[in-house]
Formats: structure tokens, sequence, C-alpha cells
């Protein structure tokens, strides 16, 4: 592993079994990330996306291959040391916000930090949902906050415990364009200055332009591997219009 | 610190849902706590109340006049004595010619000496000795509209009523439902009474100065005195006997306010597990987030722990308030006035067992979380596709469980025998009931419903859908309608039991008592009165002289532990040529005539007798009758079926021995109503004063009474389950009300009606309630024919009625339940439950 590598994968599979039928969703992944990298997954439904965010993040056990994730072989982990591993390096941001409904949206961005037992959770959620313009509503359920409003804090939660690694599925797949706008625009403000590496699965392509580098999915597998620019350009007709 | 501080963010907009999610086990807690105390205040009174229980420092006791030995040794005792003789005798009432078999107690001198008899007025208490007057039972005066001042007479003497007895002490109230009390002095007794054959106990009551060593006297007199065939008790062995006596009611009634608990317990597994499949997605999240397995269980363990213990706290309280209502329900057995008492120990202890209850059920859904994902805050559905087998740490929790109540059952009951069938009863009937939920949704999925109109199809498919309630309000309603329907069905067949007896052409007025001088006359006014003569038998006491061989006398003395009864009761024996329609012959052969009077006697013995005695066919028996040793041996042995109204007898001789020997006779007749009954008596007691009349259909509501006020006390408390399982019902349609929110509001956005949407409920909650409550009924039938076959050995009866009542009354709470939990949901906007779906 080079020194600035933080996310690699081998011969990556994942084969989902219901009775006699198998599976195949991912087979062969092989990847290297390194830190401070911004990295779209980009590809049709059912590409195997969603998936293979979730073996990088340790969310779920591969079939065939390994993960190293900041310098851990995940597939050698057992669940509560990959839980340790998610909580003291890794960020999520997800389609749906996943807040947890009864609590606040400062307590929503604190629950990182306290299971790691910071005294200073309180001050530094705090902190956070301030930049992300959020400090009037500190105590507002997710019930009582619009859509670009819950991922806001969903977004500060993610960075409540300085992550090395941040994974986004779809951040804006269920807001309107405008609020759209914002949430990219804090997202990858808050990465640079934090130095995050980030991968994001998305279907926006302006989404994924803003990445420098893009992984491109189908039936499971990587079909290129390249700098964002080209994107959209290089895209088949067929993958464009699916996306 | 952080699983309490998430576990309390957790529970907001919850808490009210938890305090009703808990409220099931509240009552059993309550159960718990009100018993428990209940048991505690009740021993201690006893402890304190002692003295009055006997009345007296020590009492002597005997079947017979006392020996001028006793009587020398009585005298050596000294200090204050009081004297009583107690037998049944027909006492009339000349104002209203009305006569009931009562027990009389002639006292003379000043007992009891420690308690007092309450009497209306209360000056009667001391007033009738001096003025020969009778205190009569108040039961007795009320039924017959008796009055103070009135006369009764005993034999051939009249007394005044002097007042109505309330209380004695030594007698609990309930005991005049069998016979009631009559209290007149002593001295001036009719003699005839008192006559050879008829039965009476002697007693003589002591006091003593202050600091005198009682115990230590009875210790020192005991043997002489039991040689002398003599009962002795003192304040301590009362006290022992009462505290025996009382911890088995208490512990019985324990054990029926058991279930309610074992049913909360249920009710908050169910609702722990609704709960938490509702948090899915949180603990999921946390889970990504990087929170451990532990943590998140730890999260609902500190929930479930508080949830016990604000039950625990309700429960403790209301348990309190009901234990000041215990003793008024049960102030008829009672010997004692029970205070209240506020135990710590009993606060404890309702403490203790409603939190680990409340934890020990919420173990199983608590461990489901640790297979929560955390992919499932990426995909919601992630858990179907993912399904695994059953979990094996499940298994090991349910034989824990299980364990843990068995463990319950055993200290409840006080016997491990008792407690483990119990815990295994228990188990039999949540076993079968759960069994049948799963019948139930196996069934309905399958079932072909194509032809079936949509709110049939729909109700039919809620009980095997996802997150149906079927197993749970299987297992709640179920035993609620098996208790419910058991007690009825156990006092039907032991009541029928005696409505039986009394069909037509067997006897229903049973004379005892009957001198042989005076037989003829009691025929003539039988006859006279226009009853049958349906037969005669004669009776003689007798007492075992030796059994095998060994003599009675010297097992006495060998023995240093109490004898069998068998051995030393008085026997009351017949002899006759033939078996009576009540006993059938279960070995040997019956021997009706004796051939040789001076060869032993073939006599015929009942089984129960013969097991305590450890005799068999052939053995040797000596009966000492009335002086006179007579040898016998066993050449058949009877089944007798006691609850007959009917002559039966634990040894029956042949004809041609016993004739000569002292005896008096009981006649049996029929009477056509109770006005006949009531004229047939009156004349003999005019005549006879010592015959006894026991008169069936007096027996039948005596009987009916009794059974009445335990059957109440047992029913108050199976309430505690029946509310118990109303409660889970709530609770579980109620955790249920979410989901079925957002079901009819799809429904009525696809265009369902109101009336569709409520049928729909209303079919689903109906099936549930017939199901369970037809489970529950053919369990308790099986229950109560196990009973009337093994227990009472009596035919089964059924009461189609009551059990057409009980399914329909289960069926109809389920539906209104059901139906009132569904109000409104039809009025919401549909759009704001669709959008909170998504």
């Amino acid at each position: 592993m080079s020194e600035s590598e933080i996310l690699s994968t081998e011969d990556l599979g994942k084969i989902y079994r219901s009775g006699s039928r198998a599976l195949t969703v991912l087979r062969n992944i092989s990847f290297t990330i390194s830190e401070g990298e911004t990295v779209s997954l980009v590809g049709p439904s059912g590409s195997g996306k969603t998936t293979l965010l979730a073996l990088c993040a340790g969310l779920d056990a591969p079939s065939m291959g390994s993960v190293r994730l900041c310098g851990a072989e995940l597939t050698r982990m057992s669940e509560n040391q990959r839980a340790d591993l998610r909580n003291r390096y890794v960020g999520f941001v997800f389609q749906s916000f996943q807040l947890i409904p009864t609590l606040t949206a400062l307590e929503n961005v604190m629950v990182p930090a306290e299971l790691q037992g910071a005294r200073e959770a309180r001050a530094r959620a705090a902190e956070l949902l301030e930049r992300v313009g959020l400090g009037d509503r500190m105590h507002h359920y997710p019930v009582q906050l619009s859509g670009g409003e819950q991922q806001r804090v969903a977004l500060a939660r993610a960075f409540i415990n300085r992550p090395r690694m941040l994974f986004a599925d779809e951040p804006t797949g269920n807001l309107d364009a405008a609020t759209g706008e914002v949430i990219q625009d804090l997202l990858f403000d808050l990465n640079r200055s934090a130095g995050t590496t980030l991968v994001l699965v998305t279907h926006d392509l302006d989404l994924a332009a803003r990445t420098a580098r893009v992984l491109r999915m189908r039936g499971g597998e990587i079909v290129s591997d390249g700098p964002s620019d080209a994107a959209p350009a290089a895209l088949p007709e067929a993958l464009r219009s699916s996306l | 610190m952080w699983p309490f501080k998430m576990a309390w963010r957790d529970s907001r907009g919850s808490r009210g849902r938890l305090v009703l999610f808990v409220s099931s086990m509240v009552l059993g807690i309550a159960a718990l706590v009100a018993i428990h105390s209940f048991g505690l205040s009740l021993r201690r009174a006893v402890d304190e109340q002692a003295k009055t229980l006997l009345g007296a420092d020590m009492s002597f006791e005997s079947s017979r006049l006392f020996t001028p030995e006793v009587e020398a040794v009585i005298d050596s005792l000294g200090g204050e004595q009081s004297r009583r003789v107690s037998f049944q005798s027909m006492a009339l009432f000349p104002r209203t010619m009305q006569t009931r078999l009562a027990t009389v107690r002639a006292i003379e001198g000043a007992y009891p000496y420690y308690g007092e008899v309450e009497t209306e007025p209360a000056e009667a208490a001391g007033a009738y000795l001096r003025e020969q007057g009778a205190l009569v039972d108040a039961g007795l005066m009320e039924q017959f509209g008796l009055a103070v001042g009135d006369s009764v007479r005993i034999g051939r003497r009249s007394y005044r009523v002097a007042g109505r007895l309330i209380k004695t002490p030594r007698e609990a109230n309930a005991v005049m439902l069998f016979s009631p009390r009559i209290y007149i002095p002593l001295e001036g007794l009719d003699a005839e009474l008192l006559a050879q054959g008829s039965r009476a106990d002697y007693e003589v009551y002591f006091r003593f100065p202050e600091g005198a060593d009682v115990e230590r006297t009875a210790r020192d007199i005991k043997p002489f005195i039991e040689a002398n065939k003599i009962g002795i008790d003192t304040v301590e062995e009362i006290r022992g006997n009462w505290d025996e006596g009382l911890t088995n009611l208490y512990r019985f009634l324990s054990l029926v306010g058991f279930v309610a608990l074992l049913l909360g317990g249920l009710g908050v597994a169910s609702a722990i597990h609704v709960y938490i499949q509702q948090r899915v997605a949180s603990v999921a999240m946390l889970r990504c987030l990087g929170a451990r397995q532990s943590g998140t269980v730890m999260i609902y363990f500190v929930q479930a722990l508080a949830m016990g213990l604000v039950g625990s706290v309700i429960g403790i309280a209301l348990g309190l308030g009901l234990q000041g209502l215990l003793p008024r329900l049960l102030v008829d057995v009672l010997p004692v006035s029970v205070p209240f008492v506020l135990s710590p120990l009993v606060i404890g202890l309702g403490l203790l067992v409603g939190v680990s209850v409340t934890v020990l059920f919420s173990i199983m859904p608590l461990v489901s979380l640790r297979r929560i994902s955390p992919l499932m805050a990426l995909r919601a559905g992630y858990e179907e596709g993912a399904r695994r087998g059953p979990d094996p740490v499940n298994l090991l929790i349910g034989a824990f469980i299980a364990a843990v109540v068995a463990a319950l059952a055993v200290v409840q009951a006080g016997d491990w025998r008792y407690g483990l069938a119990y815990a295994a009863g228990l188990g039999i009937v949540l076993g079968c009931l759960a069994l049948v939920a799963w019948l139930i949704t196996f069934a309905a999925r399958r079932w072909p419903t194509g032809g079936w109109s949509y709110p049939w199809r729909q109700g039919l498919a809620n009980l095997y859908r996802p997150h149906n309630q079927t197993r749970m309000l299987m297992l709640s309603l179920g035993f609620g309608a098996f208790i419910v329907v058991l007690l009825l069905l156990v006092q039907r067949t032991l009541l029928a039991q005696i409505e039986v007896a009394d069909a037509e052409g067997r006897p229903n007025l049973v004379l005892f008592d009957i001198q042989p001088d005076q037989i003829s006359g009691v025929r003539e006014i039988v006859e006279g009165a226009g009853a049958p003569v349906l037969e005669v038998v004669p009776i003689v006491t007798m007492r075992l002289a030796s059994v095998k061989g060994q003599s009675v006398e010297e097992m006495r003395k060998d023995s240093t532990a109490d004898l069998s009864w068998a051995l030393t009761r008085e026997y009351r024996s017949s002899y006759r040529d033939r078996l009576n329609d009540s006993e059938r012959l279960v070995a040997g052969a019956f021997v009706g005539a004796a051939a040789d009077t001076s060869a032993a006697v073939p006599v015929s013995i009942e089984e129960d007798v013969a097991g305590e005695l450890g005799v068999g066919l052939g053995d040797s028996l000596v009966f000492n009758v009335q002086g006179v040793p007579v040898e016998t041996y066993v050449s058949s042995i009877r089944k007798v079926n006691w609850r007959r109204v009917s002559t039966n007898f634990f040894v029956v001789f042949p004809t041609g021995v016993l004739e000569t020997a002292p005896q008096f006779q009981v006649l049996l007749t029929r009477t056509q109503n109770e006005t006949e009954a009531a004229r047939l008596q009156a004349a003999l007691v005019e005549r006879y004063p010592n015959v006894s009349a026991v008169d069936l259909s007096l027996v039948l509501s005596v009987f009916d009474s009794v059974f009445g006020r335990i059957a109440f006390i047992v029913r108050f408390m199976a309430l505690f389950s029946i509310v118990t399982a109303v409660l889970v019902l709530i609770g579980a349609v109620t955790t249920s009300r979410v989901q079925r929110v957002g079901e009819s509001m799809l429904l009525k956005t696809l265009g369902a009606s109101r009336r569709t949407v409520f049928t729909i409920v209303a079919i689903e909650h109906a099936l549930l309630g017939v199901f369970a409550a037809l489970t529950g009924l053919v369990l308790a039938m099986a229950a109560a024919w196990a009973l009337a076959r093994f227990v009472f050995e009596a035919p089964f009866v059924m009461a189609p009625l009551v059990l057409a009542a009980a399914v329909a009354a289960v069926a109809a709470l389920t539906v209104g339940v059901g139906l009132l939990n569904s109000r409104g949901i039809y009025e919401k906007p549909a759009l704001a439950v669709l959008r909170a779906e998504v």
C-alpha cells in the first residue's frame, strides 16, 4: 500500500443467494483511492454502486475479495471492530438523510462524537450547525425541518468526528435542484476544508463532474476509471439515457 | 452514560405508549403485592391474636366423657377452668315451627378467657349463662326470621334467645353455613341429648396465672393425655395450625395471581417487539455511525428497565390499596381481624419481581437488535432479503425464561412438586395456544379466498401478514377465556354431582341417631307424613384394637410419629347382606351373612382406608365394639362414591354378627317439597329430640353457597388475569395502530370507503376473538374433564350456554377494542400520512 492510499479493493465480489438462485451483484472490483481524492461512482440503477459503497464502508461483508480502509483489512474485522473504525474515520451522507426522528438537530449531530465519549461534542456540533446555516434551528426535530435542512444536519453529523473518509449515497437525490445545489456546495466546501477523501454515489452527472475521478459501473463491474472532466462526453449513448 | 442519554432521547414521543405497554404488568404486580402483604399481615395478626384463636391457654378435647383419672389430672392442673360440650342436635323454633340441625355448644364457666364473644345486643354475651338463655347464630336468625326474645328448643328444654351470635373465638363465620351454632348453658341440659351412642365433644379450657409455662405443662402431660385418647391444644399449636392453613390459602391465591404476572410479561414482550421494529431505521443508522451491538441493545434495555420500574411502582401502589380489600372478601373464613401492614419486604419483592419479569420478557426482542445490520440505513428492504434461520440465542433465552418462570412458580407454591406441575400446566396451555396461533397463520395463508369479498380477504390476510397480532392475542385472550371457562365448568361439574343425587326416587332427607326403641315411632311419623321409608341402616360404633396381629395400643407406645387417622378414629360401621348402589367391589368377594359366629368375621373395607391401614385381602383386623373384641378379616375391598347422599361406610359387616351390639339407626326418606320436609322434621323433634335430620336441599344450598364464596375469591384473583388480558389486547392493538393508519390511508387513497376500512378491522378482530375464545374453551374443557375424571372422580358436565356466552363475549370485546382503536383513522388527511411514510 502506498503512503497516501486510504481505500483499496481487490477482486471484490458480492453474490446474493435466494433459495437455490444466486445473483451476482458485484464481481472483480479492484481499485485504489488515495487520501484526499474525490471520487464518484456512477452507473445505471442495479449496476452495483450502492453495494460497492456498503462493502467499502464495512456495512456489509463481501462474498469474495478484500477491502482495505484506513489501513485496516475490513474482511478480517468483527462487526464491532468495523463499527469502531467507522466511528473514528468514516462519515456518511444518505439520500434519505437518515436522521434519528427522536433526536433534535443538535443531538443528531452529536451522536458520532458522543459514541467516542468526546467532551466537546455539543460545542463542536453547534459550531458545525452554525456553519451549515442552521444555528437557529439546533433544537428542532427532523420532522420540523425541510428536506434541505435535514440534509444539512446530516452533513454536519458526517463531519463532526473529522473523518478521513466520507461516503455519500445520492446526497441530493431527494432534493429539488436549487436545494441540491446548496447541499453540493456545502459538501464540497466542508470536504475541502477538512481534507477528507470523498466517495459519492450519484446519478447526477453534474455532481459527478465536481469530483476529480469517476468510476463508471455496469452489471456489477467497473467499466471505466478516469478523470471526471471527460465523463459526460465519454459516456456511451445507452448509458447516458439511463442515467 | 451514553446509552442512558440515548435511551432518554429515544423514548421521546413514545413515553405515553411505553406506559401503556407497561400497564399490562401493573395488575400482575398489584396482585403479587396485595397477596403477599395480605399474607404477611395475616400471619402477624395470627401471631398477635393467637390467644383469642383458642380463647384460653390450653384445652383438652375428647369424644367421650373424661374418665375419673383424666378428671384427676384436670383438677391437679389448677388455674381457671371452663367446660364445653358440643353436639349436633335439632333446634326447634316454636314460634315459626321451623327446625334446623345445629351445632349446640353447652358452656359452663367463663370461657372464652381471651377474645370476645360478639353478640347483639352486646350484653347478651354475658347474660345468657346467668339467665339460662341461648345465643343463636345471627345467620340462622335472619334465615328463619327470628327475633331476640323468641324461644328455641334443644332436646326437651326451651331457652329464651338472649342475643344473636356474631363472632366467637376459634370459629370462622363460614362454619355457620355447614351448621349454625347455638350457645346454651351446660347446666340444665336435657340429659337425653348426650345418651349412649350420640356423638358429643367434651372440652375443658384452662387459663393459667400470668407467667406460667403452658407449653412445658402441655409437654409433660401430653403422653398421659394422649394415651387416654384426648386431644390437647395450646396457643402455640393453634397458631401453628392456622399458620399452615393460611399459608396454603395465600399460596393458592398467589398462584392464581401469578397468571396475571405472566400474561403481563407476555404483553411487555410483544410491546417491546413492536416498539423495536419501529426503531429499526434508527438502530441501523446508529450502527452505521459506529455504535456497537451492545451499545444499541443497551439503549432499549435501559428503556425496558425504566418501564419495569414505573410499572412496578404503579403496581405496588395499586397492590397496597387492594390489600385492604382482601380481608373484606375473606372475612367469613378468617379467624382474626387483619390490620393493614406496610411491609418494605413486600414492596421490595414487588419491585424486584416487576423489574425482573419486564427485563426477562424483554430479552428476546432485545437480542434481535443484534441482527439489525448497518446496511439497512442504505437499503430499507435489506432485512427481507437477508433473513436468516432461527436465532439459537433465542432458543437459549426461551429455555432460560421457562426455567425462571418455573422457579418463580415453585417459590409461590411453596412445594416444588406443585410449583413444577403448575408451571408445566401453564406451559401446556400457553404452548397449545401458541401452536393454534401458528396453525391459524399457516391456514390463513393457504386458505383459498378467491371468491371472497375484498374486506374478508383482507381481514383474513391480516392474520398472517408481517407484524400481525395473531400470536399475542391468541395467548392473552385465549388464556383469559381458559381461566373463566374452567372455573365455570368445575363449578357446574361439582354442583351436578349433588343435583344428580337429588333425582326422583333417591332419598333427600336423612334421619340420624335413632335409638333402637325409637325406630318404630320414627317410622310412624315418617309414614304418617306421607313419605316413604326408603332404607333403615343400623350403625355400630367401634374402634380398631389391632391390625394384622399388632395392637394399636402397642403401635401407639412404639411409634414416636403420629398414628394414622385410620388407626385411631371411631368407626361407625354397619352390617348388611349386599352392596348398595353407591359402591362397587374392587377386590375379593362380598360376604352377606356370617356363616360361623365363632370364627373371624369376613368384613368389607373401603379402598382408601385399606390403603391407609396397609391391609389387603385376608389380613386380620380386631375391632373393639364398645368393650367387646370382634375378630375380623378383610374379605373384600370396595370403592365408595362418597358424594352420593346415602349411608356409606368404611367397614361393612355381614349380617349375623352385630345385631345384638349397642347401635342406632339411620332412616332415609324422600319428601316431596320443603314444606313437607319442614313439617316432618318439626314432628320428629317434638317426639324424639335426639334424632337429627339432614335435609339434602339444605346440603345443596350450603354447598352452592360455600363453593360460591370460594369461586368468588378465585374469580377475583382470576379477574387480574382477565383485565391484564384486556390491557394486553389494547396494548397490542394500539402498537399496531401506526401500521394500520398507513394501510388504511393507502386503501382510502385507492378509493376504499370508510365502511370497507372498518369492515376489514372488524373481521380481523372478530376472527382473532373467536379463535382465541374457542381455543381457550377447548383447553378449559379438556382441563375440566381431566379434573372431573382424575380429581373429583365425577362425570364431566358441559354447559353449552355458558360456553357460547364466553365465546361471544371475548369476540365482542376484541372487535370493540379493535374498532375503538381505529376511530379517527379514516378522517386523517391521507397526504400527511403518506408523506410521513416516505
